[in-house]
C-alpha cells in the first residue's frame, strides 16, 4: 500500500537524454543532480524557497510533459518535474549552455576582481562556476568596460562584512534573515546595478544566526570580521565536530591551520541542525587560545603556599595523596562540558577511586530541594533515551501537532531547536505554546503564544494546560522542558503528569553540551553509569562486576549545591572540580569569604582549560584538553550519540580521562580506562541498565512564592550571547550581544510609574543594578532581565530567577 | 477623414468639465453599471469575452478569459486591480483618460468588480503623476456620494469600494507582480510565478489585474453590446484603441480608431511628418517595442499586422522620428533609461543594461568596433528570454531592431568618429532649414 503510494507520486523525466524518476513537486535542478549533472547556481538554496533571481541555471526545455516546449530556456531552480518533462542541460543544449555562459559573463562585469585578497577565493561557488560555466576572456574588459564600485566593506552586524561589489545580489542572505531565522533586518535596498544588501540606519543585522549568511554567499561579499584576511580556504585543513555550546549537538566543521582554529561552519547534518548553527557555535572558538590557557600541570608549593608548574607525575602524587588524606569526603563537581566519556571517567573515579557518590554535574541553581526532584525526574524519564528507542527527536519537532516549552527559551537556550519550531511552525503551522514570564522575540518567531506564568507557577501552570482546550496536547505533541524546571518545586512532576494525561511527549533540554552526556554516565549523586541507580543493590552489583571491583558504594551522595555547603561547613575534606565556572555555582558571582576560606582549607584538584578562581584555589591544578583537543563524544538533548574526533594537536593539556587515571592510578585504584577511545568502549561494554529503571514520586508540590506589596518577581535566564568564558576572546561576537534591559508589562510599567526607556534600579537579595526598562508582553508582577549580560550580571548583583525584587525608577 | 475614428473613451475629452460626474452622467455615463447590476455576473464576463476584447496593457491577453480564471470556489476575497502606472516612454493614454474622464474608469472599474465578484477593488497610479491621481480621487469621492461606489449600490445588494493608490516612482511597477509587491507595501519587484495573480495575487487572493483602457473600455460593451464591439476592429483584434502619436508629427496626439488602422492613416490624420521631413522610423507600442521603418507604415496596426512585422501593438504608443533623428541616440537614451529602471532583481537585466550602455556609449562617441555591433547583438540575445520579467526583454527591443534596420547608421558614427547629427535639427525648436 505504502510502496503503491510512493511509487504514484514518482514523475519520470528525461535529462539529457537519461531517464529519471523523481517525487512529484521535485525541482528540476534537483532532478539533475540525480543523474550526476550538475546546473550551476547562485541563489538556489535547498532550504531556502526559490527565488529565481540569479538566472544562472538556465535549461532548455523542448517538452514541458504537455507536448510543448517552453520557447525560452527556463530557471531549473523554480520549475518543479512533470511527468514526461524533457530537459537539456548545457550539458546537451547549446541553448542553455550559452544561456549560462551569458549570464555569468554578466555576473561577472560588476565583479571584482580581487579574488587573490577575497576570503571565499578557493572556495568561492562564483569563482568555481565561472571556471565551469564561464568563458577565460572578459569582452567587458576588453571593450574598456567600467565597473561599479562601492565603498568597502559595511558592518550589517558587528561580526559580518559586507563588500557590496562582491555581491551578485542572489539574496540568499536576505532570504535565510527571513525565512530561516526570521530577523530579516537585511534586505534589498537602491535598483538596478546599485541594487544592494542593506540595513536600516541604525538598526544592524542582530540576529543569532547571523553568521550563516557568511556561509551561504556564494561569493565573496559577506565575510566575517574575525576570519577576514586570516587565511586562505586551501591552507585550511577541515575536520568535522560537534558543537560544544550547547546541547544541541549541532554538526560543524573545524577549520584550522597550523594548530589554530581559524573558523568553524555549520556542518551539514539533515537529522540535527540541517546546515545552519547560532552564532556562539560559530564564533565564540578563540577562549582556549587566550593567555590564561593552563599549560602545565601546577601544585601548591609546602614552603610558599604558592602555585608552581610540577610535572604530570608530581601532580598525580600529590593528587592521589591529598585525597587519600581527606578519606571518602570529597565532592566531585564535572561540571557541564565534559564528553560522555570524560564524564564518564569522572562518575567511575567517584565511585571506584574515591569511594563516594557525591558527584553532580549540574553547575547551577538547583532549588530549594537541592536539586533532588530534577535528578530523580532524569533517573526514570530521560536518562537511556535516544533517537529510536522513543525519544522525542527534531524531526518529531517538525511534525508535531503541538509543542509547549516550559522553563526553556529555545532561540537563547537551544539555538537548533528554535530554527526547527520555526521551520515546522512556517511548513505545517505546528503551533507553540510556552509556559514563561515573557513572551519573546523568539516566541514570536514561532508565531507562538505565551501562557503567561509567574516564575515559581510553573507547576501549577503546567498542570491547567491539562484542561487547556487551546493548547490541545495529544500524541503528536511535544512538551520540551528546560533545566531551569529544577528550581521550582513539582514542575518536573507537573510535566510528566502533563505527559501522561495527555500522551504528549517529553523531553529534557539542558543547557551545555555535556550535560546528558553526564547524566548518561552517572554524574549524579544518584545515578550510575548506563541508568543504574545508585539506590537500586542489583544496579550496584550489576556495575561492580562490570567494573571488577567488590562493591559500589550505596550510600546517599551529595548534589552540587550540597556539596558546596557541606564545604562551606567544612563537612568535606576535598573537591575535585572540572568545567565548573564558580560565578556559576557560587551565589554572588565568585567565592564568598567562607567558601574561600572552606577552599583554602580543603584539598581542591582542579581540571582545567583556563585560570580560574578555582584553579587559584586549588592545591593541584590539572591542564585538560577542551573539546578541540581530544576526541570524544557529546550525547545532545535528544540522546543522540555525537562523536568527534581530535582536532587539535597540544601535547601541553591531556582529556579529563588520562588526567584522572593518572590520579587514580597513584591511588593505587585505577578507573581502567586512560584514553577516550578505552572509556567509549566501556561505556558500551558496561552498557546501559536493564533491569527496573528508578521511581519517580511526584514530590509535594509547594506553593508559589508570592512576593511582598510593591515587590516584583524576578524572570531571568542567561541569553545565547552573555559573559560565559567561552566568548572570550571575539571582540566582534561579543559586541553583538542582546543590551541589557528590565522587561515589564505596561499595565506593571504604569503602576511603578515609570516610562520605557528609563533607568531604573533593580534590587535584590544580592544586591542592584541599574537597567534601562523596557515594555513587553510579560505576566504581571514580574521583571525580566538577563541573569548574564556582560557589565550587568543579574544573577549576581540581583539575585537568581525566582527571587522578589523592587523596580525603582531614575533618570533617563 | 475623421471617418474613420471611433470616439468612445475619447468621445467626452472635449466637453466642459469633462472630468465632472455631472458632464459624465449627463452624457449617459453610469448606465452601463446600472444595467450590469441587473445582469447575472457570468454573462457580463461572457460578455467581455464575447466582444474580443484583448487587454490594451500591450501584452493583449483576452480580458475576459483573464477574469474566467478566478476560482469563485475560492472563499479569499476577490481584487480587481487596475495597472495605471502607466510609465514606458512614448506612452501616454491612461494619463490622458484617467485626467480627462475618469468617470469612465471608475463606472468600469465598478462593473468589473461586480463581475468578477471583487468588493474592493486598487487603482495603482503612477506616483509622478499627482494631479491625475488628485483627478481619480475626486472622482472616486463623486462617486460614492452619487451611490455608484460603497455599501448596496444602487440598491442591487453590492458593495464595492475603490482604493486610489499612488506608486512611487519605479518602471518596474507596471510589471504586474511587482505591481502587487508595491500594493502591499513591499520593494516594487516580480513575484516568481506561478503562482499566478488570479489564484494568489494582491494578499495571496484571486486577482484580477487590467490595464486602464481595458476597464474603461468595458462600460461601453456593457451598453452598447459585444457585438457592436467586436463589430469593430480585426478579425482577432478587436474594438477600437487609442493611438498616441508623438514626436515628429504635425500634430501629435491620441486618436481612438479601430484597431487595424495603418499609421499611413494615422500620421494622415496628425497633419504628416513635420513640414519638410520624412519619416525615418517608429515605435508601435512604446520603447519596449521594436522599432519599425517607413517600410511598415501600411501594416495594420493590431495584434497580429505588429507582430508580423517582427514587433508588437503594445501600448499603441507611436513615436515618430523623422530623419534628422540620430538612431544611435534614440537607442542609447532608451537603455539609459532602461538601466535607470531596472529593479535590479536578475543578473541579465541588472548587469545586462549597464553593460549595453556603455558598448552604445561608446558607440555613439564613435570609440567602438564594428565588432561591438555583434557584441550588442549578443547580448540582447543573452538577455531577451533570460530575464526575469519582461523589463529586460524590452531592453532588448531598440538596440536589436535598430541594429537590423540601420547598421549602416551605427557603422557611421565609427566612421565619422562620433555622431554625424546634427542633435538641434532633431529638437521641436529647430529652426526650418537652419544647421544650429
Amino acid at each position: 500500500m505504502t510502496a503503491e503510494l510512493v511509487k504514484t507520486n514518482q514523475v519520470t523525466v528525461t535529462i539529457d537524454g537519461i531517464q529519471v524518476s523523481v517525487p512529484a513537486d521535485t525541482l528540476v535542478i534537483r532532478a539533475a543532480e540525480e543523474i550526476g549533472v550538475q546546473i550551476p547556481r547562485f541563489c538556489d538554496h535547498p532550504l531556502l524557497a526559490p527565488a529565481g533571481a540569479c538566472r544562472q541555471c538556465l535549461v532548455d526545455i523542448p517538452d514541458a510533459g504537455n507536448g510543448r516546449g517552453f520557447p525560452k530556456p527556463q530557471a531549473s531552480c523554480t520549475l518543479p518535474v512533470a511527468e514526461g518533462m524533457v530537459v537539456n542541460t548545457q550539458a546537451t543544449s547549446p541553448v542553455a549552455d550559452k544561456a549560462q555562459q551569458g549570464v555569468m559573463e554578466f555576473l561577472l562585469i560588476n565583479h571584482p576582481l580581487d579574488c587573490p585578497v577575497c576570503d571565499k577565493g578557493g572556495e568561492c561557488p562564483l569563482q568555481n562556476q565561472a571556471m565551469s560555466n564561464g568563458q577565460g576572456e572578459s569582452r567587458f574588459a576588453e571593450s574598456g568596460g567600467v565597473k561599479r564600485v562601492f565603498p568597502k566593506p559595511i558592518n550589517l552586524a558587528p561580526q559580518v562584512l559586507l563588500d557590496r561589489e562582491r555581491c551578485i545580489v542572489c539574496q540568499r542572505c536576505t532570504r535565510f534573515a527571513d525565512e530561516i531565522a526570521g530577523d530579516p533586518f537585511i534586505a534589498l535596498v537602491e535598483r538596478g546595478a546599485q541594487q544592494q544588501i542593506g540595513i536600516a540606519e541604525g538598526v544592524e543585522f542582530l540576529s543569532y544566526f547571523s553568521g550563516n549568511t557568511i556561509q551561504i554567499c556564494p561569493v565573496g561579499a559577506l565575510t566575517s570580521a574575525a576570519y577576514r584576511f586570516r587565511s586562505r580556504p586551501f591552507d585550511l585543513v577541515s575536520s568535522a565536530s560537534i558543537a560544544d555550546h550547547d546541547a544541541c549537538g549541532s554538526a560543524i566543521r573545524v577549520d584550522h591551520r597550523r594548530g589554530k582554529v581559524m573558523r568553524r561552519m555549520a556542518g551539514d547534518d539533515r537529522d540535527v541542525n540541517e546546515e545552519w548553527i547560532t552564532d556562539k557555535d560559530r564564533f565564540a572558538f578563540v577562549s582556549t587560545r587566550l593567555d590564561d590557557r593552563l599549560t602545565h600541570p601546577q601544585v601548591r608549593d609546602t614552603e610558599t603556599g604558592e602555585l608552581r608548574a610540577a610535572s604530570w607525575p608530581e601532580a598525580f602524587a600529590v593528587a592521589a595523596r591529598g585525597l587519600a588524606a581527606a578519606k571518602k569526603k570529597v565532592g566531585l563537581l564535572p561540571g557541564g562540558r565534559l564528553t560522555a566519556e570524560d564524564a564518564y571517567a569522572w562518575s567511575k573515579f567517584a565511585r571506584v577511586t574515591v569511594r563516594t557518590n557525591n558527584i553532580d554535574f549540574r553547575a547551577r541553581p538547583l532549588g530549594a530541594d537541592h536539586g533532588a526532584e530534577e535528578a530523580a525526574f532524569l533517573a526514570s524519564t530521560v536518562v537511556l533515551g535516544a533517537p529510536g528507542a522513543g525519544a522525542v527527536t527534531y524531526a518529531d519537532l517538525e511534525t508535531a501537532s503541538a509543542v509547549l516549552l516550559a522553563g526553556l527559551e529555545p532561540e537563547d537556550e537551544a539555538g537548533t531547536i528554535f530554527l526547527r519550531l520555526r521551520k515546522a511552525n512556517r511548513a505545517t503551522g505546528a503551533r507553540v505554546f510556552a509556559i514563561s514570564a515573557v513572551g519573546t522575540r523568539g516566541l514570536a518567531k514561532v508565531d507562538g503564544t505565551l501562557l503567561p506564568t509567574v516564575p515559581g507557577a510553573e507547576a501549577a501552570a503546567l498542570a491547567a494546560v491539562a484542561s487547556n482546550s487551546d493548547v490541545a496536547l495529544d500524541s503528536h505533541s511535544v512538551i520540551l522542558v528546560g533545566e531551569r524546571l529544577a528550581v521550582v518545586p513539582g514542575a518536573l512532576a507537573a510535566a510528566v503528569e502533563l505527559a501522561r494525561s495527555t500522551g504528549a511527549r517529553l523531553a529534557w533540554v539542558p543547557r551545555r553540551a555535556g550535560d546528558r552526556g553526564a547524566v548518561e554516565t552517572g554524574c549524579l549523586p544518584t545515578l550510575l553509569p548506563g541508568g543504574r541507580p545508585v539506590a537500586d543493590a542489583m544496579a550496584r552489583v550489576d556495575l561492580a562486576e562490570a567494573w571488577g571491583v567488590d562493591a559500589v558504594t550505596g550510600k546517599d551522595g551529595l548534589s552540587g549545591s550540597q556539596i558546596l555547603d557541606a564545604l562551606r561547613d567544612g563537612d568535606l575534606n576535598a573537591l575535585v572540580v572540572g568545567g565548573v565556572d564558580p560565578a556559576d555555582v557560587l551565589p554572588s558571582g565568585g567565592v564568598d569569604k567562607k567558601l574561600r576560606k572552606a577552599l583554602k582549607k580543603a584539598f581542591v584538584i582542579s581540571l582545567e582549560v583556563r585560570s580560574s578562581e578555582f584553579t587559584e584555589l586549588a592545591d593541584v591544578v590539572f591542564p585538560v584538553a577542551p573539546a578541540s583537543d581530544k576526541a570524544g563524544t557529546f550525547i545532545n538533548w535528544e540522546g543522540r550519540v555525537r562523536s568527534f574526533p581530535k582536532v587539535l594537536d597540544h601535547p601541553s593539556s591531556l582529556p579529563d580521562v588520562r588526567v584522572l587515571a593518572g590520579i587514580a592510578e597513584e591511588r593505587g585504584r585505577s578507573i581502567g580506562v586512560r584514553t577516550p577511545e578505552q572509556a567509549w568502549a566501556e561505556i558500551v561494554k558496561v552498557g546501559p541498565w536493564s533491569g527496573e529503571r528508578a521511581g519517580f514520586e511526584a514530590p509535594a508540590s509547594a506553593a508559589a512564592p508570592q512576593p511582598a506589596a510593591g515587590q516584583l518577581v524576578l524572570a531571568s535566564w542567561k541569553q545565547l550571547l552573555d559573559d560565559g568564558r567561552g566568548q572570550d576572546g571575539d571582540e566582534h561576537l561579543r559586541a553583538s550581544v542582546r543590551p541589557p534591559v528590565a522587561l515589564v508589562s505596561a499595565g506593571t510599567l504604569t503602576s511603578l510609574g515609570l516610562t520605557a526607556g528609563d533607568e531604573v534600579e533593580l534590587a535584590g537579595p544580592l544586591g542592584r543594578l541599574r537597567l534601562p526598562v523596557a515594555v513587553g508582553e510579560v505576566a504581571e508582577g514580574v521583571v525580566w532581565a538577563p541573569a548574564s549580560a556582560p557589565g550587568a550580571s543579574v544573577r549576581h548583583q540581583v539575585g537568581p530567577a525566582g527571587s522578589a525584587v523592587t523596580l525603582v525608577g531614575g533618570t533617563k | 477623414m475623421t471617418d474613420v475614428l471611433t470616439p468612445v473613451l475619447t468621445d467626452d475629452w472635449d466637453a466642459a468639465q469633462s472630468w465632472k460626474l455631472a458632464t459624465y452622467e449627463s452624457r449617459g455615463g453610469y448606465g452601463a453599471l446600472k444595467k450590469a447590476l441587473g445582469m447575472n455576473q457570468d454573462d457580463i464576463i461572457t460578455a467581455v469575452k464575447d466582444s474580443g476584447l484583448r487587454g490594451r496593457g500591450g501584452a493583449g491577453f483576452p480580458t475576459g478569459m483573464k477574469w474566467s480564471f478566478i476560482p469563485q470556489d475560492n472563499p479569499k476575497p476577490k481584487y480587481l486591480v487596475v495597472n495605471a502606472d502607466e510609465s514606458e516612454p512614448g506612452t501616454c493614454k491612461d494619463i490622458p483618460l484617467m485626467m480627462a474622464t475618469p468617470h469612465t474608469l471608475v463606472e468600469g472599474v465598478a462593473i468589473s468588480s461586480y463581475a468578477i465578484r471583487a468588493n474592493k477593488a486598487f487603482i495603482y497610479i503612477r506616483g509622478e503623476v499627482l494631479h491625475v491621481i488628485r483627478r481619480v480621487q475626486a472622482a472616486v469621492a463623486e462617486a460614492y456620494e452619487a451611490g455608484h461606489l460603497g455599501k448596496n449600490i444602487h440598491g442591487s445588494g453590492y458593495d464595492l469600494d475603490i482604493v486610489v493608490h499612488a506608486g512611487a516612482g519605479a518602471y518596474i511597477c507596471g510589471e504586474e507582480t511587482a505591481l502587487l509587491e508595491g500594493l502591499e507595501g513591499r520593494r516594487g519587484q516580480p513575484r516568481l510565478r506561478p503562482p499566478f495573480p488570479a489564484v494568489a495575487g494582491l494578499y495571496a487572493s484571486p486577482t484580477v489585474i487590467n490595464n486602464v483602457e481595458s476597464i474603461a473600455s468595458v462600460p461601453s460593451i456593457i451598453a452598447h453590446g459585444a457585438e457592436w464591439f467586436a463589430s469593430m476592429g480585426t478579425e482577432k483584434s478587436k474594438g477600437y484603441g487609442i493611438f498616441s502619436l508623438s514626436g515628429h508629427v504635425a500634430n501629435p496626439c491620441q486618436y481612438e480608431a479601430p484597431l487595424g488602422i495603418t499609421l499611413r492613416k494615422l500620421i494622415e490624420l496628425a497633419g504628416g511628418i513635420r513640414a519638410g521631413h520624412e519619416l525615418k522610423f517608429w515605435t508601435p507600442g512604446g520603447s519596449s517595442t521594436p522599432l519599425l521603418t517607413a517600410d511598415h507604415l501600411d501594416i495594420p496596426l493590431d495584434f497580429e499586422g505588429v507582430s508580423g512585422a517582427g514587433s508588437m501593438l503594445g501600448t499603441r504608443a507611436l513615436q515618430i522620428f523623422d530623419e534628422t533623428t540620430c538612431v544611435v541616440r534614440a537607442v542609447l537614451r532608451w537603455t539609459e533609461f532602461y538601466k535607470h529602471e531596472s529593479c535590479g532583481k536578475c543578473t541579465p537585466c541588472r548587469e545586462g543594461t549597464w553593460w549595453l550602455t556603455q558598448t552604445l556609449t561608446r558607440l555613439e562617441k564613435g570609440q567602438g568596433t564594428p565588432g561591438d555591433l555583434d557584441l550588442l547583438l549578443d547580448q540582447c540575445e543573452n538577455i531577451l528570454g533570460r530575464s526575469f520579467c519582461a523589463l529586460g526583454d524590452g531592453a532588448t527591443s531598440p538596440i536589436s531592431s535598430s541594429i537590423q534596420y540601420f547598421r549602416e547608421e551605427y557603422l557611421a558614427h565609427l566612421e565619422h568618429g562620433g555622431c554625424p547629427f546634427d542633435p538641434l535639427a532633431s529638437t521641436a525648436f529647430a529652426i526650418e532649414g537652419a544647421n544650429a
